[in-house]
Parts: C-alpha cells; structure tokens; sequence
C-alpha cells in the first residue's frame, strides 16, 4: 500500500514539477526514431517516450484520447497522413521562426501545422541489361502499350502509391489519370504483391524490366551485408521520372505537434533539433533519405544517382486526393 | 425438547447458508454476465455500424472490388478448411491410437507450426521461392535459363496464402481433435470391433462422430482466425476482406463502410457457426461411459507404417522444420547487425502478456461456459454468441473497438472529476496495458471458449446431478467433477490463448503505453522495412518462446488421460 502512495506522490510531483519530457506517436519505426531520440535525450536531459504504430491508427488514437491524450508530438512517413491528422483536428500550429528558415517552405503546411524532416523519392528504376533508358521519360509514359508486360509495382493499398496517384490527379484530374492507371495496369507483368525490395528483386529475376519504388529500398539493398540483395540492386539503375516537366514525385516523413500536447515547447525543441545539423545527417547515412534542408549533403550512395529536378507540387494535394486516387485505382483493376 | 431447539436452531442456518450461496451464486453469475457485456462492447460496436451511412462507399465497392473480397474470401476459407481438417485429424489419430517409429515425438511435435506467426512462415517462404529467391535464381544459373524458361509455382498467391496458413492453423484442429480422443472411452471403440468394424472404421464410424464437437470448435477458429488474418493475405497480394477493411478504412477514408465489411464478415461467421449447430439437431455428444483403460496402440508395420510416417512428418517438417532452419540461417548471418540490448525485455514482456491473457481467458472461459450448462438461458446463449465472434474481427478493428469505450470512459470520468473537485484524472485506463489485455480477452476468449465447450459437452449431464444429489454445490461440482475429467481441455485452451498472444501483433501496436514493446512487434518492424533477414531473431524468439509450453502442455495432455498409466509410456 505504502508503495502505491509513493508512486502515486511521485506521479503528482513529477507532474507538477513539469520535468522536461516530449511524448511521441511515431509511424516512423522504432529502428529509424529511437537511436536519434536517444542522442537528444543524453545531450538535453529531456526524457523522450516512444510509441510506434501505423499512422492512421496513431491517428485514430489521437482522435479518440481527445484533450487528455499524453502525446506531444505525431511523427508519420507520408504526408498523406499529416494532412488527415490536420483534418482530424489533431494537431496545433507550430510558431517557431527556425523551423520556418530551415524547411524549405513547399516541405511544411502553410499555416505550421507540420514540418518535412526528410525527403524520399518515388522513381523508376530499370533493368541494366535489357532497357535502354532512352526509352524512359515520365511517369506517364510507363501506361505506354510499349512496356506491355514489362512493368512491375507493389499494391494501390500502399501509401506511396496512393500518394503518387494523388498528386496526378490534382494536375491532371481523375479522368485522365484513370485512363493513364488503366494504362499501367495493363503493362503489368504479374499481380501486384510484395513490397519494393521485391520488385526491385523481380527485374534482377528477369520477371519484369522496369518498376516503381521508393529511393531508400534500393539504397538499403545497395548497402545490404547480404550479397544477394547486392546484387539484386546493382542489376538495376535510377531514372529520374519528369526531368523536363514536373520533376520527381517527393514525399516527405515529417513531424506535428498535437492538439493535447502538454509538453509543447519540448516539443517543437525537438522538431528543432530534428531538422538540425546532426539529426539530417543520421536520416541521410541511416536510412538513405534525402536531407530535408539544402545545405545538409545527401549520403554518397544518393549522391552518386545524380541531380535531379524534384516535383515542387504543394503536398497537402496528396492528402486532399487520396481517396479519389484510390477509387480510381480500384476502377482501373490496380490490385 | 433439547433435541427440538437444536433442529429449530438448524434449520434457519442452513436456510440461511444455502441463501447465501444461492446469493454468492447469483453475484457470480451476474458479475460473469457483466463482464460478457462489457467484453462484447467492441464487438456489438462494429455490429451497430451496420446503420451508419457510409456515402455511397458501397455501391463503389460493389461496382469494383467486392466480388474480389468475397470469391478470395471463401476461397481461402474453403481452401484452410479441407486443408487443416486433412493435415490435423489423420495425424492426431495416429499418433494417439497407433505406434510407429517417432510416433511419441509427434505427438508434440505435430503442435509446432501453432507458435509459427502466419506473417512469419509467409515471409520466409517466399524469401526462399519466390523468383528474386535462392532457389529460382540456382535454378536459373544452373540450367542457363531466365525466368519464363521453366515452371515454378508462384508461392504469392491465393494458392500459396492457403498453404502457408493451413500449414499454421491445423494445429488447432490436430490439438482439439486429439484431446477428443484421448478423452472418448476405449470401450466404445472396443464395442465397435467387436461388433465387426475394421479400425478404419471404428475411427470413421465411431470415433470420429464422437469427436466433431471438437472438430467443429477447431474447424470454426481456424476459418475466423483465417478471414481475420491480414499479414499474410496483404503480403501476398490477395484481395480478401481483410484487404478491404483495411482499404476502405485509411485508403478511401470510410471507417464506417469499412466497420460494416467487418459486420459482414461477422454475419457470415455466426451463420456458419448457427447451420453447424442446427445441422447436429438434437444430436449430443456425451460420453455414455466412463471406464477408461490404457489406450491400445497398433503397432504399424509395412507401407502403413511407411505411409503412417510420411502423412504425419509432412505437416511439421513444412510447417515448422524448414521454415525454422531459414529463420536461423538468417538470423545467424545477421546476429552482428542487430540491437540485442532489450531482447530480454522483449521476450520477458511477450511471456508476460501471454501468461497473464491465458490465465484469465481460461478462467472466464470456465466460468462462463459451465454457466451456460447450468441455465442456458437465451440472454447467455447470445452473449456467449457474440463473445464468440471477437476472434473473427480483424485485431486493429478490435483495437478501435477497445480504444473507442475506453477512451470514452476516462475522458467522462475526468470532465466529471473536474467539475466535481477541480481535479483532472487523465486517462486512467486507455494507453495501459489494462486495455491491451482486454483487447486480447475480446480477440482470443472464444479460442478458450470453444475448447472448454467441446470439452464439457462431453460429460453427460448425469454427472452433475449425481453431484447434486451428493449435496455438492455447483462451483464444487465444477471443481472435484468435471475440472479433473476435462484437464486437457484446460490445458489446450491456456496454451491456444498463450501462443496466440505471443503472435499477436495489430491490437499491442495501438494500444499499448510508451516504451512498451513486444517480440512481434520488432518483429513486424524490421519486416515492414523489408529486412526480413534481420526480423528473423525476433521472430525465433516467438517461436522459441511458444515451444516451451507446447511441449510442457502436450506431455501434460497425454498424461492427462483417466485411466493414464505412465507404464505406457515405458513399453
């Protein structure tokens, strides 16, 4: 009994007493969070507690904790989601004047809701041997009957596709990105499955020449220690999509402080020190991601796919047609 | 008159000692009753979808993706259904009535695959098969062919996700069905050849009518657990209604259609589970006997014995050996890379939650059931229904189904304890491992359930009037008769729910408090990054972790038999 009054005296006073700590909701997983957390909690003293889980789920917690939620800060990997957890009105404005001169303004919310910490880019990659990349040129291009049975990409219910497919349909309406889906979907070369190592795995295999995926998988199966996944990734190469137009489809993983947060200036210390000097080289060296500022240098291995014109398209169009983007998918039979 | 005064005295107090049992009684029963209803709160929430409006998300879905949700649904289902029902029932019968080489290692071995995540032996299969896989590419470089020069099955398929869950779920039905008979009485096989039917046929004829409540039970949590499977169907690229929950909720933003995909689904669970029931009409399944003798093992000799051998190594050995040895490849070739620092605390945080779920399941479990023997009243028969369907329910459906009265609870209590005293409480409960637990007793009490069902079912009803005539009270009828028959359904139904919650991964990612991981949900991770070489150790763990108490329980279970003699085993 005696020890329950204690924990509950301790509880009230570390409450009082405001001990400095940030709650976290995290989509990112604990592998690509926590080491950079801890690094902040041994230079600062600010205790950080950790919760992972899938975005909307974190979401939907968020949402139904109401006020009393003991979360600070919502970290997701996708600003589908960012912009749902705005709409859900989850989230608080953030005013913070380096935020606002580090992140490039067209990488947060225009009214601060949330803030870009790294970038990733959606591109296609294609068979060395057999695809001249000549023959490449947009994303567009891939509904061409010419990739009849060639192309390779993981299932419309992931997020990166539905994202990709958003920001069509906010440039060129459903209509026509419907027909270009249908386009694609003929061109594919099995079912949708898998994730985007595998169809990276599938052109070395020789089931498809060309597919869609995400920067950093090819980057993590560059780096792998396991030489097979090398050699997965060395039989493809990078082409940047859209050079001549809109650039490369970017998505973003990024930070938001919640509406319930009780620690709020903990927290934006830490959004702060997120896109800070040594937290952008960690997401660069660790996970491959492109660094959200500028000034910060991208790991060798991105560096070494060259400069490349990336999509400038304000990102909440994402979150806005994401719904569209995945009915239109379901039309056009992208499984 | 000295004597008159001590039979007055008497009388009121036994009155009165049976009035109070009867009140201990009925508290009992009305707290199990209220515990019923609150479990079953998350899953009636999805059911009270059904009058939502869901904004024309329907006639979308019908008009392109819901034929595809239900033909791979049932596909699936018809699929795992013959394929566990052949891979658990054969093997439990041999290893329990016949003796061939390796026989007694079965026996535990055959339970296995059950501590193997569905999401796991799906990874780590197509690691091996699929066509960027060891395999494909020795045969490619070897033969100097390139892909589309040979055959070779497409492991992610609706073929291969029938494969790989059959090859996890039929321990279920091996488990339940094997319990069956080692608790049916040998005499009425005896009398069945003695009567002239072939062993063939005193297992058809007899044994195994006599063992399809079990049957039916284990038959029915493998179809829920299958359509409520994700992990498997998403990474192999099939189309099934979990598919679309999940689609329907975060992809086209409708939780409410997508709550309604779930009530479908629970629709057409309890409409299987009711047509069983009808189908047995007025059948029951009690065991008219009670002499139990030792069990007479046939030795098998010849291609039986060869043929014995090979029907029930194969389940294990793709089930569980092959699938093992590459986990532990991959994990011996990525020890170095990994963050062992909290491994122990992962798994003592896993064997934690496992124990503390099963223990309670098993007791509710108990409780509730033997209450519906004793008054099968209609109330209870339906709430024990609908209890019965958390199993079919998707976990993060059931996650936000805890997470919604929960969340609700402590935010009332604390707008009222504010205004009352000014004192803000906070969420006493939501983000505890408290709701965690329950979110467990709303997905897994029906696998405990259904196992102590079939197990009671089993004694006849005379037992417990014999009790009563004996003066016992129910709770004691409970205790020193049917407890002592019915020890290896315990057994079974802790062990069901332990692995279970080992395994299990959606409802512990969304509710559990800070800091707080579990084996599979490192497991999950790294997974869902694609490292799947680098999950692997975590997910040896799991296994590791799930093996103990099979082999603890099974031995348990053989020796659990009335009428057991350890002499047996020494032949």
């Amino acid at each position: 009994m005696r020890r329950v009054l204690t924990t509950i005296a301790t509880v009230l006073c570390a409450s009082l007493v405001q001990a400095d700590e940030v709650n976290i909701y995290s989509a990112r997983e604990e592998n690509l969070i926590k080491p950079i957390l801890d690094i902040y909690s041994r230079e600062t003293g600010v205790t950080v507690n950790l919760v992972t889980g899938g975005a909307d789920e974190l979401i939907q917690r968020l949402s139904l904790e109401g006020a009393n939620s003991p979360a600070d800060l919502l970290l997701t990997v996708d600003v589908g989601r960012l912009y749902r957890a705005k709409e859900a009105g989850v989230l608080q404005s953030v005013q913070s004047p380096l935020l606002d001169a580090e992140v490039p303004a067209n990488y947060r919310d225009s009214e601060g809701y949330w803030y870009a910490l790294s970038l990733r880019s959606r591109v296609i990659v294609y068979d060395k041997e057999r695809v001249n990349p000549a023959d490449l040129s947009t994303y567009a291009d891939l509904a061409d009957p010419k990739w009849r049975g060639k192309i390779c990409v993981r299932s419309s219910s992931n997020i990166y596709n539905q994202s990709m497919v958003a920001s069509m349909v906010s440039r060129n309406g459903v209509a026509q990105t419907e027909e270009w889906a249908e386009g694609l979907v003929a061109n594919f070369a099995r079912s949708p499955q898998g994730g985007d190592r595998e169809q990276i795995s599938a052109i070395a295999a020789g089931q498809c020449q060309v597919a869609l995926v995400n920067t950093y998988y090819l980057a993590g199966l560059l780096s792998s220690s396991n030489p097979a996944d090398r050699a997965n990734g060395e039989a493809v190469a990078v082409f940047w999509p859209d050079q001549n137009s809109n650039g490369a489809h970017i998505n973003i993983s990024g930070a938001a402080v919640t509406k319930a947060a009780k620690n709020k200036d903990a927290a934006v210390k830490l959004m702060e020190y997120l896109v800070g000097d040594e937290a952008q080289h960690w997401y660069a060296e660790t996970n491959n991601e492109f660094p959200v500022r500028d000034d910060v240098q991208s790991s060798e291995l991105l560096k070494s796919w060259g400069e490349f014109k990336a999509d400038d398209i304000a990102l909440d169009q994402l979150g806005i047609h994401n719904a569209e983007a995945v009915r239109l998918m379901d039309r056009a039979g992208w499984k | 008159m000295s004597q008159l005064t001590t039979v007055t005295n008497e009388a009121p107090r036994g009155a009165l000692s049976s009035l109070r049992t009867r009140l201990s009684e009925r508290w009992l029963t009305l707290g199990i009753l209220a515990l019923c209803i609150l479990l079953s709160v998350p899953t009636i929430t999805v059911f009270s979808s059904i009058f939502g409006d869901s904004e024309g998300v329907w006639s979308h879905l019908a008009s392109t993706v819901l034929g595809d949700y239900v033909s791979q649904s049932a596909m699936l289902m018809v699929g795992v259904g013959l394929a566990v029902l052949v891979l658990g029932i054969g093997p439990a019968w041999l290893v329990t009535m016949t003796r061939f080489p390796g026989s007694r290692h079965l026996e535990w071995a055959l339970v296995l695959p059950l501590a193997m995540p569905a999401y796991i032996i799906a990874y780590t299969y197509t690691g091996m098969l699929d066509v960027g896989g060891p395999l494909q590419s020795w045969i490619r470089t070897t033969f100097e062919v390139r892909y589309g020069d040979y055959w070779f099955p497409q492991i992610r398929s609706i073929g291969g996700a029938i494969t790989m869950l059959s090859l996890v779920l039929y321990p279920y039905v091996y488990l339940l069905t094997r319990t069956a008979f080692i608790e049916q009485s040998v005499c009425v096989l005896e009398v069945s050849r003695t009567l002239g039917a072939s062993p063939f046929k005193a297992f058809s004829r007899v044994a195994l009518p006599l063992a399809r409540p079990a049957i039916m039970a284990a038959l029915s949590l493998v179809l829920m657990e299958t359509l409520a499977d994700y992990g498997t169907v998403q990474y192999f690229g099939v189309s099934a209604f979990t598919t679309g929950i999940y689609r329907t909720w975060f992809g086209l933003g409708s939780p409410i259609a997508a709550a309604q995909l779930a009530a479908v689904l629970m629709v057409f669970i309890l409409g299987l589970v009711l047509a069983e029931h009808w189908s047995r009409s007025k059948a029951r399944y009690h065991h008219t006997s009670n002499k139990y003798t030792r069990l007479p093992r046939i030795e098998l000799h010849g291609w039986k014995r060869a043929a014995a051998m090979f029907y029930c190594f194969f389940p294990v050995v793709f089930g569980f050996l092959i699938p093992f040895i590459q986990l532990s490849l991959w994990a011996f070739d990525t020890w170095e890379l990994l963050d062992r620092s909290n491994f122990l605390g992962l798994f003592g945080n896993s064997l934690k939650l496992a124990s503390i779920t099963a223990v309670i399941a098993l007791f509710l479990s108990l409780f509730i059931t033997y209450s519906k023997r004793l008054r099968p009243g209609i109330f209870l028969r339906g709430i024990v229904r609908v209890l019965g369907l958390g199993y079919a329910i998707p976990g993060t459906v059931v996650a936000v189904g805890v997470l919604i009265p929960f969340a609700w609870f402590d935010n009332t209590l604390d707008a009222w304890m504010r205004e009352q005293f000014d004192i803000s409480t906070g969420l006493l409960f939501s983000g505890t491992l408290v709701a965690v637990v329950f979110a467990y007793l709303v997905r897994f009490l029906p696998v405990s359930m259904n196992t102590l069902d079939a197990g009671l079912g089993k004694i006849k009803p005379t037992m417990d009037d014999v009790g009563r005539s004996l003066g016992l009270k129910p709770l004691q009828i409970l205790r020193r008769v049917h407890i002592p028959v019915m020890k290896g359904s315990l057994l079974t139904a802790s062990l069901l729910v332990f692995v279970d919650v080992l395994k299990e991964l959606p409802a512990t990612l969304i509710l559990r408090p800070f800091n707080f991981n579990t084996l599979a949900i490192r497991t999950y991770e790294l997974a869902n990054q694609e490292r799947l070489a680098e999950a692997s150790s975590t997910a040896l763990m799991i296994v590791l972790a799930g093996i103990i108490p099979v082999i603890i329980l099974s031995q348990t279970i053989s020796k659990s038999r009335p009428g057991y003699e350890p002499s047996t085993r020494t032949q």
